[in-house]
């Protein structure tokens, strides 16, 4: 799988999120500027249904990476996808990196890791 | 089956049901048949919170008996028919409509019936009690066409029908025979106060009045006469004169009476007759009628024990009451009168807070043997330990009574209370019983309220009931963990303390030196207002960002479709036409859909996050700026007309709406803030309903705090009266630093004041007597915030950089496809789910 130039790093906002077009599909991207971590997940939340995981809060719960919905504020892990209140629910996660100043992902695939019920992303 | 043994009881009241709900839990029940007579059209109901019938709730929301409860027991039920004799020597019971019942045991539970004193007229129209569901109903009815009601009566129960009449919004009166209100409680001076408290809310209280006749009237249906000349023009008349035992049946049948009435009965609740028992408030024990319903269900239970052969005995009940009326605190325990021989007393009168506190104690001053408490209960549940434990008092009893001086608490903690200590008197639940559960594993006060049932009658006794948990749970080293997260060790005022005594001015910075992890979505948020508050900087600044909720990351509120509302501040709610006009053209240009606010205020929906800007670069142009709907911080000052249109109008209220409004914008707390200002006591503000409320008065403005609609109403409670605006506004702004400083994360004022220590006056303590030497900070700290005020739309609108994140991608000007409106009622709404399968996005305006 080869690697796809996003935007720059500055147009990632720190330690929040935004949103890209990516392969026509909705990519959240997050920048942890104090790792200097980039996370790319789907953006469509599956509990609230709508496209708005980019606009949620970034930190950690017992050290993994997660975003809050903004909506009903469950957590997503942003490694692994899964809903850590319900582990059924999953969101697509992408593999993401900084190189050059670039933020470059890959997305053809989404890697679903685990989990059985995932809400079909809307385009 | 025939050796079953037949038991009666007539009245399906409370009381009586709590016997028939305590028989069938107990073993007795496999010994006998049960039948029950019940004279009104549905089995029991919680009569003492029937006056909820008036706030919405039905005769279903009270009833106490589920709906198999008799079938599934095997109970007989005769419903709507009334017992009319009893014949001791062939032991049957005999209906009104015809049905005869042998019975080897019978229980009377007739309860008792409103007394009407028997002046002339009584009997005319709209002339009514307060007692039964079809009272109520036909009170509700007379209250259409009716524009005053006056209740005879000024106990207890008179004074909650008054608040049910003014609610019903008639003009209220009360009329008592006795000099004083709630004379069989409280003594003369608490009688007094209590009247000036609900003369302000304005009630009209008539005192030591004599009704002679009742008779037509000139404006209003009725009019009352009164011995000492007087009249009174009245539509409805409600008798709320005292309570008689209904022991007519017992009468007739021969049993033991008292003079004044009652059926008399022993320790075990056995009348007269053997076979016979009489409880609840038909009975008279030792020359009592117990008018509560805690004695009467002791007496259900004694019975039950007693036919289980097992030792029981009724020996008495407390009669100490504390209740809100119409928003003001009563309290009266056990010898209130100071009775007792040798006894003591001691007063302490607040003018200015209007409170009022005496205490009875013993000649050695070890003992208490009686309290009244008005304006301020807090105390209810120490002094009543202590009267009913006969614990020993303090060297200084008074200090019981007295405001908290230094930051000594006063307070007798749950440790101190024997194992035997009642905490709960509607279920008789003891501390030994709520240790036993919490001993076997109930930990939350959901699960002792299922163990043991505490705490789900009148709820009276939660606090107390809390704090044995807290207090237990403490004991036994489970931590009662006060932690904001698992990011910090710290509660939100240790946070707020850290970041001014160490100047910290980032959220990273306090991270570093005090937290662990990355932060998250409590500590973020709540880290973000402490800093707001205190340094008031632009919170879409670089470093702040981050800890930001998305609503105040774009300064509007997430709808559920991902879109946002716009709401743009309308100070006081006073809007002029041109403005109004602006706003209806921009809701036009965006297509937004449009709704008056609960808060006085337009909310326009519907906005993507790439309209926002735009959306706001109008508004701001027209002269709006941000309303702060998206922030913890403060949301409207809701004003009524005020004495400029108002014929009935004291003060401008729409000006010092306005005023306040402008002055406390921005301002970031831990929580949302509502303020109102009426311009006169009819309240059209509601100003009782908000965290800051202010009235005005012949004597100056009134100031209410920590009230609260939503989930938990709350009640604001006076807090000064008769001020200056400058003295006014002093104390408000001390009032809100403090909140800001000392509050849990999202604790509304009304909890935060409720879990004070020390309460409303230790409030009024720190504010208005400077106790803590801080107002002259607070002051500071105010005016700090309010210096460095900016419209957040404003500063966003001004900088390309901020403007960057207002769109749906950062690579992409398309919109988000998956926001799809369709028309409703001419205005757009989110579609759902179905819909937005079939439709396409609307145009892009
Ligand atoms: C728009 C409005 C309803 C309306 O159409 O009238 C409204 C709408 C919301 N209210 Fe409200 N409340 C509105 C007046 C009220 C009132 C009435 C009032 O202010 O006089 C109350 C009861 C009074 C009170 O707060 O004491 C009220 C009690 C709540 C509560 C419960 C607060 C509580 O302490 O129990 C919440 C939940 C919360 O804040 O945690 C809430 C939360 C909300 C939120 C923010 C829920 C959310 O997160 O989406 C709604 C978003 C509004 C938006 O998107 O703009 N809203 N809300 C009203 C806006 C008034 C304004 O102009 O700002
Ligand atoms: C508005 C209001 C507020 C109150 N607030 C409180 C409070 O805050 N705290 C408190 O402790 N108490 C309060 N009380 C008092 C409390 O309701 C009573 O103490 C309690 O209801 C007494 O129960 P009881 O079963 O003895 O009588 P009741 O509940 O009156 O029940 C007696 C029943 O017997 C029926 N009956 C009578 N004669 C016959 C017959 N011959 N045949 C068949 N049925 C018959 C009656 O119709 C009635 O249904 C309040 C009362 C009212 C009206
Ligand atoms: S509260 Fe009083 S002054 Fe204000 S509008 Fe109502 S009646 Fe008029
Ligand atoms: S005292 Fe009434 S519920 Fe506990």
């Amino acid at each position: 799988m080869s690697w796809q130039d996003v935007c720059s790093v500055d147009d990632l906002q720190p330690d929040s999120g935004v949103c890209a077009l990516v392969g026509g599909q909705q990519v959240a991207l997050f920048f942890m500027i104090k790792d200097q971590a980039v996370y790319a997940v789907h953006n469509y939340d599956p509990i609230g249904k709508a496209n708005v995981l980019s606009r949620g809060m970034i930190g950690d719960i017992k050290g993994e990476p997660v975003v809050a919905s903004p909506l009903y504020k469950q957590h997503f892990s942003l490694r692994t996808g899964v809903c850590l209140e319900d582990e059924q629910v999953v969101v697509p996660v992408y593999p993401a990196r900084i190189h050059n100043g670039r933020l470059e992902m890959q997305v053809a695939e989404p890697t679903l890791i685990k989990g059985s019920r995932q809400e079909e992303a809307s385009v | 089956m025939s050796t079953k043994k037949s038991l009666v009881v007539i009245g399906n009241g409370m009381v009586g049901q709590h016997f028939l709900a305590s028989l069938v839990a107990s073993q007795v029940k496999d010994s006998y048949h049960i039948t029950t007579f019940c004279e009104e059209p549905r089995t029991a109901y919680d009569r003492v919170h029937l006056s909820a019938f008036f706030s919405g709730k039905t005769a279903a929301d009270l009833a106490l008996a589920d709906d198999g409860f008799f079938t599934d027991n095997g109970i007989t039920l005769h419903l709507g028919d009334k017992a009319a004799s009893i014949d001791r020597n062939s032991k049957t019971v005999t209906s009104a409509k015809g049905v005869t019942i042998a019975y080897d045991t019978l229980v009377l539970a007739t309860g008792s019936y409103p007394f009407v004193p028997p002046v002339p007229g009584h009997d005319r129209p709209n002339c009514l009690v307060y007692r039964t569901i079809e009272d109520l109903e036909a009170i509700a009815s007379a209250a259409k066409t009716s524009k005053v009601g006056v209740v005879v009566g000024g106990g207890l129960l008179g004074l909650e029908a008054a608040k049910a009449l003014t609610d019903l919004g008639l003009e209220t009166h009360v009329v008592e025979f006795a000099p004083r209100l709630m004379a069989v409680q409280l003594d003369e001076a608490g009688g007094a106060m209590l009247r000036r408290k609900v003369e302000a809310l304005g009630l009209q209280v008539h005192t030591g009045k004599n009704t002679t006749l009742i008779t037509d009237g000139g404006q209003c249906v009725n009019k009352m006469c009164f011995a000492d000349g007087e009249e009174l023009e009245t539509d409805i008349v409600l008798f709320s004169a005292g309570i008689r035992p209904r022991d007519d049946i017992a009468r007739a049948c021969g049993l033991d009476v008292g003079s004044r009435g009652g059926i008399v009965i022993d320790n075990q609740c056995k009348t007269s007759d053997p076979a016979i028992y009489a409880i609840g408030e038909c009975a008279l024990w030792n020359g009592m009628i117990y008018g509560l319903v805690a004695p009467g269900y002791t007496m259900a239970r004694t019975v039950v024990a007693d036919l289980a052969g097992s030792y029981a005995s009724f020996t008495g009940a407390d009669m100490s009451t504390k209740l809100k009326l119409m928003g003001v605190d009563v309290a009266s325990i056990g010898d209130a009168h100071a009775k007792s021989q040798g006894s003591l007393v001691y007063t302490y009168q607040n003018g200015a807070s209007e409170i009022y506190k005496r205490l009875v104690v013993s000649q050695d001053k070890k003992q208490l043997l009686g309290a009244v408490l008005v304006g301020e209960v807090s105390g209810y549940g120490t002094l009543l330990q202590y009267c009913l434990n006969g614990i020993e008092l303090p060297e200084n009893p008074d200090s019981l009574i007295l405001p908290p001086r230094s930051d000594e608490s006063v307070g007798l903690g749950p440790d101190a209370l024997p194992l035997t200590a009642q905490i709960c008197s509607c279920y008789d639940v003891t501390k030994g019983a709520i240790c036993q559960a919490i001993e076997a594993g109930c930990s939350s006060i959901s699960a002792l309220k299922a163990e043991t049932k505490a705490c789900t009658g009148c709820g009276g006794c939660g606090a107390l009931l809390k704090s044995v948990l807290d207090c237990e749970l403490t004991k036994r080293g489970i931590e009662v963990n006060t932690d904001i997260c698992e990011h910090f060790p710290y509660t939100r005022q240790d946070l707020y303390n850290l970041v001014v005594v160490e100047q910290i001015k980032t959220f990273d910075d306090l991270l570093d030196k005090h937290g662990k992890g990355r932060g998250c979505d409590i500590c973020k948020p709540a880290i973000g207002s402490i800093l707001a508050s205190y340094w008031n900087e632009y919170v879409l600044a670089k470093e702040h960002l981050g800890l930001q909720d998305t609503n105040d990351t774009f300064l509007a509120n997430m709808q559920k479709d991902g879109t946002y509302s716009v709401v743009p501040r309308i100070t006081g709610g006073e809007i002029n036409p041109d403005m109004l006009i602006a706003l209806g053209q921009v809701g036009k240009k965006y297509k937004l859909y449009t709704k008056i606010t609960g808060g006085q205020r337009v909310d326009l929906f519907g906005a993507r996050v790439d309209q926002l800007p735009h959306i706001w670069k109008e508004l701001i142009d027209a002269g709006f700026e941000s309303g702060h709907a998206y922030g913890k911080s403060l949301r409207t000052v809701k004003s009524c007309v005020g004495s400029t249109w108002c014929r009935y109008g004291i003060d401008d209220s729409v000006g010092l709406a306005i005023e306040l409004e402008n002055r406390y914008k921005g301002l970031r707390s831990p929580h949302k803030l509502k303020f109102a200002v009426s311009g006169c006591t009819r309240e059209c503000a509601e100003a009782q309903g908000k965290d800051v409320g202010v009235i005005a008065t012949e004597s100056g403005w009134n100031l209410y705090v920590c009230g609260n609609g939503g989930m938990k109403p709350r009640h604001a409670d006076l807090f000064a009266t008769g001020l200056d605006k400058a003295t006014l506004i002093r104390y408000i702004d001390r009032f809100l630093i403090f909140y800001v400083r000392t509050a849990a994360r999202l604790q509304r004022t009304s909890v935060w004041m409720e879990n004070m220590e020390g309460g409303l006056d230790y409030l009024k303590a720190v504010v208005i007597d400077d106790k803590l030497g801080l107002c002259g900070q607070l002051e500071q700290q105010m005016q700090h915030v309010i210096n460095t005020y900016q419209c957040e739309w404003k500063s966003t609108i001004e900088d390309e950089n901020k403007l960057k994140r207002f769109r749906h991608f950062i690579n992409s000007d398309q919109p988000d496809d998956n926001v799809v409106f369709v028309e409703e009622r001419g205005q757009i709404r989110p579609a759902d789910e179905e819909e937005r399968k079939h439709f396409k996005i609307m145009e892009v305006a």
